[in-house]
């Protein structure tokens, strides 16, 4: 016996957590074709890093074993998607360990981290293993030859990718990042399937093109402040982190204006990130700052919005 | 103050109408009947008749001056033999008037048609009935026709959204005693003085619509139509559905009648319907027996207080063994705690389901996902609710307005976590009472 409903729906925690696995198909897809086969192991082995990691730290803590929710293993190929193809595998292990067990874990386990698992493994990384992270092999090249990525192109004022390069994935960059096609393919398909509100990714996107636009309109720019903003969509991690880390249900905000405070946020401390910053990207550190934000968005957007619909607390 | 968009949030809930196609069929008489002396919300009945009285059907078994309450009448012709009382679903104990029936159905000399002559006749004739609230809330009809603002409601909202999966009886109803749905409701429009009625049907009851739509246009009604919605959970709930039907908000704390409105069940409008032409007061209703754990799932009219039991047996008894017995739907209705408990004023269904259709998985933690609120009817945040009750904060749980909440269930039901969330709803709804009484 039980209270009413005495019905629930299929979709469950796994469910919801194959779906987004299945959205990172396309892009993981491109990206073994642009930069080969290593792609295949610096993935497997975040994904079993992570898993492992989740698993250990419950054995020993003696809480239950919750591997099966497939939570770990969208971190692990979120975190993989971070990093570059060329990636040493021992520090993919050290990322993974750092979001499973210390962003992830320790605060609570699932549902009660207040940062992305994936980005802030991935910033640690990065600011651990700066060379490492920010090699970049070239797309189809030879082993061992790297080049640059677009941001740094733009950063350093050398000249631009294309943008059909960009869209399809033919740059440099990050195992997960580079296909802006891919990535709106899963992206589209989560939200189709209401796996994600396409609040946020939407007021990230268009936050950052919007942005960019202002900036280079103002700026000036040889290639045109649209060409310009549409590079800086394409460029980076932004449908990635758009798409697949920002809209993270436990780090993000739940009413529809709270989503697009974090989204118009996320945009804009990436292009100020990337604009007057020393890094040339800012879409991880963009994140993990509106994570941080999360709790008080979402509290003051409740207090605003049931007290308009409701008229304040009645007793 | 804010409003809600043009349609409320809903879910998708299955629907399982696995009996829209079974006729109703007519129950014989069971050897005892077992009625309950509360079958309505407000005062329980007190009995008025004793061991070894002879009753017939329609009959006064139960009345009380209370003015919230509702008067019993005998189901069946036959011999008292006693008063019990089972363990209720809610905790306490039900009286119940014992019956030994003898199958002969002889009807009381006493049941003639009502007149009805004026507004007050109308009410004393509803009250005389029986009628409580066949939807499900079992509220008394009388109480609810006599709103204090009586000038101002102008609109009757027929419930036949019958949103609750798995239950047909409504539409069995809508389909079995169309003239009568039409009957009732304008005689209700006509004494309470509305100008316009509607008859809310969710549109996976195409038939019924058409039923009524040609029987209105036939006879020329007017007033009466019907206003089909989309076939979601929960269309059907009172609040929601004057919504949907009528565009005004009625938000917890207020009556329907204060947005003009009243709201009735279609099987209680029908029943009115045939009451109002031979005088036979409220004893059966239509049943939706379903559920995996039944032979022969089918729609059964039905005396009050026939057991459960009995009534499955009449469906070919249990194919397997029963893990839960609900009363109503799946996404509202009560688990029973036996099958001895018997059928009352307002049991649209019985669902016996086995234990495979009755798991639940086991609870895990919340992934923050806001499902349960893009699931609420209301907008409410009920992942927010719970963490609250967590810490016994009455003072957030008012400022995340739980007292809007009415325990639809279509939270829990979406929880991909399987949260009791609208449980957890239900007993903060509680400690905030209980804080206010302070």
């Amino acid at each position: 016996m039980n209270a009413s409903p005495h019905i629930v729906t299929k979709l469950d925690t796994a469910k919801t957590m194959k779906f987004v696995l299945l959205a990172l198909v396309p892009a993981f897809c491109v990206s073994i074709y642009v930069f080969g086969p290593r792609v295949i192991a610096v993935t497997a082995v975040c994904v079993v890093a992570s898993v492992f990691f989740e698993w250990l730290y419950e054995k020993i803590m003696k809480k239950p074993v919750t591997i099966g929710d497939f939570s770990a293993c969208v971190t692990g190929v979120i975190l993989a998607f971070n990093l570059p193809s060329s990636m040493p595998l021992w520090m993919a292990v050290i990322g993974c360990g750092v979001s499973i067990i210390i962003v992830k874990q320790m605060f609570g386990g699932l549902g009660k981290n207040f940062a992305n698992p994936a980005i802030v493994g991935r910033i640690v990384l990065m600011l651990s293993y700066t060379t490492q992270m920010t090699t970049w092999p070239v797309p189809r090249g030879v082993d061992g030859t790297t080049g640059a990525t677009p941001l740094a192109l733009m950063e350093s004022g050398q000249h631009l990718a294309s943008l059909k390069d960009m869209f399809l994935g033919m740059t440099g960059g990050c195992i997960g990042e580079v296909s802006a096609l891919a990535l709106i393919i899963g992206g589209v398909f989560l939200i189709v399937k209401k796996i994600i509100d396409p609040i946020i990714p939407c007021s990230f996107i268009g936050t950052v093109f919007v942005f960019s636009l202002l900036y280079y309109g103002i700026k000036g720019s040889d290639a045109g402040a649209l060409h310009m903003a549409v590079y800086n969509i394409l460029a980076g991690g932004v449908m990635l982190g758009a798409f697949f880390c920002a809209t993270d249900y436990v780090t993000s905000p739940i009413m529809n204006n709270g989503k697009l405070i974090f989204g118009i946020g996320c945009g804009l401390f990436t292009m100020i990130i990337r604009l007057f910053c020393s890094y040339p990207e800012g879409v991880s550190f963009s994140i993990l700052f509106m994570n941080l934000f999360v709790p008080l968005i979402d509290s003051v957007t409740m207090k605003r919005y049931y007290a308009s619909l409701y008229g304040g607390a009645k007793k | 103050m804010s409003s809600y968009a043009k349609h409320l949030h809903s879910i998708d809930a299955g629907h399982y109408k696995n009996t829209a196609a079974c006729e109703t069929e007519v129950m014989p008489v069971p050897d005892v009947v077992r009625i309950p002396l509360s079958q309505h919300i407000g005062k329980p009945c007190d009995p008025v008749v004793q061991k070894g009285d002879e009753v017939k059907v329609g009959q006064l078994i139960g009345d009380t001056d209370a003015f919230v309450s509702a008067p019993i009448h005998s189901s069946v012709s036959g011999t008292v033999t006693g008063i019990d009382k089972i363990r209720s679903a809610n905790g306490g104990y039900d009286t119940r008037v014992v019956i030994e029936t003898d199958k002969k159905q002889t009807p009381w000399e006493g049941i003639k048609k009502p007149e009805i002559t004026d507004f007050q006749s109308f009410i004393k004739a509803v009250r005389d009935s029986g009628l409580a609230g066949m939807g499900g809330a079992s509220f008394p009809a009388h109480v609810k026709f006599n709103p204090k603002n009586l000038d101002e409601v102008d609109t009757l909202v027929v419930n036949g959204a019958e949103c609750e999966p798995f239950i047909t009886s409504d539409h069995r109803t809508m389909l079995e005693a169309t003239q009568d749905v039409i009957d009732g409701a304008l005689t209700i429009m006509k004494w309470m003085g509305m100008k316009q009625g509607f008859i809310g049907i969710e549109d996976n009851k195409q038939d019924a619509i058409a039923k009524l739509n040609k029987l209105l246009s036939e006879q020329n009604v007017q007033n009466l139509k019907t206003f089909p919605l989309p076939a979601k959970y929960p269309k059907g709930a009172e609040r929601v559905l004057i919504y949907e039907v009528t565009g005004r908000r009625v938000d917890a704390g207020m009556l329907p009648a204060d947005a003009g409105v009243v709201v009735s069940n279609v099987s209680s409008v029908a029943f009115l319907g045939q009451y109002f032409r031979d005088g036979m007061p409220l004893i059966q209703r239509r049943v939706t027996v379903d559920g995996n754990a039944v032979a022969n799932p089918k729609n059964v009219m039905t005396l009050f207080g026939t057991s459960v039991k009995d009534l499955i047996d009449y469906c070919g008894g249990y194919k397997k063994p029963p893990k839960k017995i609900i009363m109503g739907g799946p996404m509202m209705g009560r688990a029973t705690i036996s099958d001895e408990v018997s059928i009352i004023k307002n049991n649209n269904a019985i669902l016996c389901f086995d234990a495979e259709q009755a798991y639940i998985p086991e609870e895990t933690a919340c992934i923050n996902c806001g499902r349960c609120h893009a699931a609420c009817p209301f907008n409410l945040a009920p992942m927010k609710f719970a963490e609250a009750y967590k810490h016994k904060d009455v003072e957030k749980l008012q400022e995340l307005q739980i007292m809007q909440c009415m325990t639809c269930g279509s939270c829990s039901f979406v929880c991909p976590a399987r949260r009791p969330l609208c449980f957890t709803n239900t007993l903060a709804k509680g400690l905030v009472k209980e804080a206010g009484k302070k």
